[in-house]
């Protein structure tokens, strides 16, 4: 299979957040800001990629019944993994996300690319559904998180664009996620059917 | 390779052995992480209490020997004032809070260590309380007025739309003033400690 087109196929056509619908927990929880969707994303992306790789290597030596918890035992490996170097290396990042990171776990993206793609494909094809698969749910949860963070604060990437005070806090709480992630489903499936 | 068939003794194998393997390499990663986590927390402690006591003014402090004390209160004597690292149930999650108090047991300064508060909302508590902040408790005493949030009949401005987060914080300083007032004892200020401090 072309590498390129299985890239893109998670970017755009069957990206995680805005067509496939996966993730759902991560997307709304931590888009309170850019930075925070942004960095959510990456460290996704960073488990999916070594979770795809590793399981496409294995996936003869894994037995079908026992295929789940193998997966699962393996995805849980990379995240306490990262979860320890990013509080080694990354404390600021670490305290705003903390909470979230061990949920990457039982994130849905992630199991679910392992049993649809790398399980049934070779390493290679594997590694580019993981990169695409995590940019395009980086993308989803960075775009998310901007417009949350400039409507409820008047901020961007920390940057202030306008006071704080003509900001919507409703944006920043739980009801401003499903607004904006509803709206941007809506244009996303729009450009799509063109 | 053919996939391996799923009888009793492979299912068992397999798992034991991706189970031995993932085990071995974050047992590896935590050796390798462990030091720099701790020197992490160490240095913000370290810098948290020179924040609450010294305030944006430079100098050296001696800090004791920490005492920790019945709920988790962690009592921190310096020359210069006492520090107390208090925690109190938040909206999300356990705050930690780190006041500094002054001979006559003002708030001289705070900083809090963790929170797991809504980001936008709750952790403005981290400048909300300071001294330009719109609900500053510095330089207040607790023990002259406890300090208690404007909706409940006090005199402090809490944070908008997060009331249980200022609740809580103001809660956890009224409890480090507490711990304060019956432990820490000023440290002798003609010591050589505090000459070395000018």
């Amino acid at each position: 299979m072309n590498s390129f087109k299985v890239l893109m196929n998670g970017i755009i056509k069957e990206n995680p957040t805005f067509v496939l619908l996966l993730g759902m927990c991560p997307t709304l929880g931590t888009t309170s800001s850019a930075l925070n969707g942004m960095s959510m994303g990456l460290a996704t992306t960073f488990v999916l990629i070594c979770s795809n790789v590793v399981i496409s290597l294995i996936k003869n030596l894994i037995p079908d019944t026992v295929r789940i918890p193998a997966f699962i035992v393996v995805i849980a490996s990379f995240v306490t993994a990262l979860q320890m170097i990013m509080q080694a290396f990354a404390p600021d990042i670490y305290a705003s996300l903390g909470l979230f990171i061990p949920l990457i776990v039982v994130n849905c993206i992630i199991l679910g690319r392992a049993e649809a793609f790398a399980s049934k494909h070779g390493v290679v094809p594997s590694f580019f559904d993981g990169l695409g698969m995590g940019l395009g749910f980086t993308l989803a949860l960075t775009i998310l998180g901007a417009i949350r963070e400039l409507l409820g604060t008047g901020k961007l990437f920390g940057m202030t664009l306008w006071a704080e005070d003509y900001g919507m806090l409703m944006f920043v709480l739980a009801p401003g996620a499903f607004l904006v992630l509803g709206y941007l489903i809506a244009i996303v499936n729009k450009i799509r059917k063109v | 390779m053919k996939k391996l068939k799923s009888n009793l003794v492979n299912m068992t194998v397999v798992l034991t052995v991706i189970s031995v393997i993932a085990g071995g390499v974050l047992a590896y990663v935590n050796q390798v992480t462990q030091g720099p986590i701790a020197a992490i927390n160490e240095q913000k402690l370290q810098d948290g209490i020179k924040q609450v006591i010294l305030g944006t003014t430079d100098g050296e402090l001696n800090v004791e020997q920490p005492d920790t004390l019945d709920g988790g209160y962690v009592l921190y004597k310096t020359d210069k004032g006492t520090a107390v690292m208090a925690i109190e149930n938040g909206f999300a999650g356990p705050i930690s809070v780190l006041v500094g108090f002054d001979e006559q047991g003002a708030v001289k300064g705070y900083t809090i260590l963790a929170t797991s508060e809504t980001p936008g909302l709750g952790v403005k508590a981290d400048t909300w309380f300071q001294k330009d902040g719109k609900g500053s408790i510095i330089g207040r005493n607790p023990g002259e007025k406890e300090l208690v949030v404007s909706k409940d009949g006090g005199d402090v401005d809490a944070i908008t739309a997060s009331t249980i987060t200022s609740r809580a914080f103001l809660k956890a300083v009224n409890n480090a003033y507490q711990v304060y007032k019956n432990n820490g004892q000023w440290t002798d200020t003609n010591s050589g400690a505090s000459q070395k401090a000018h």
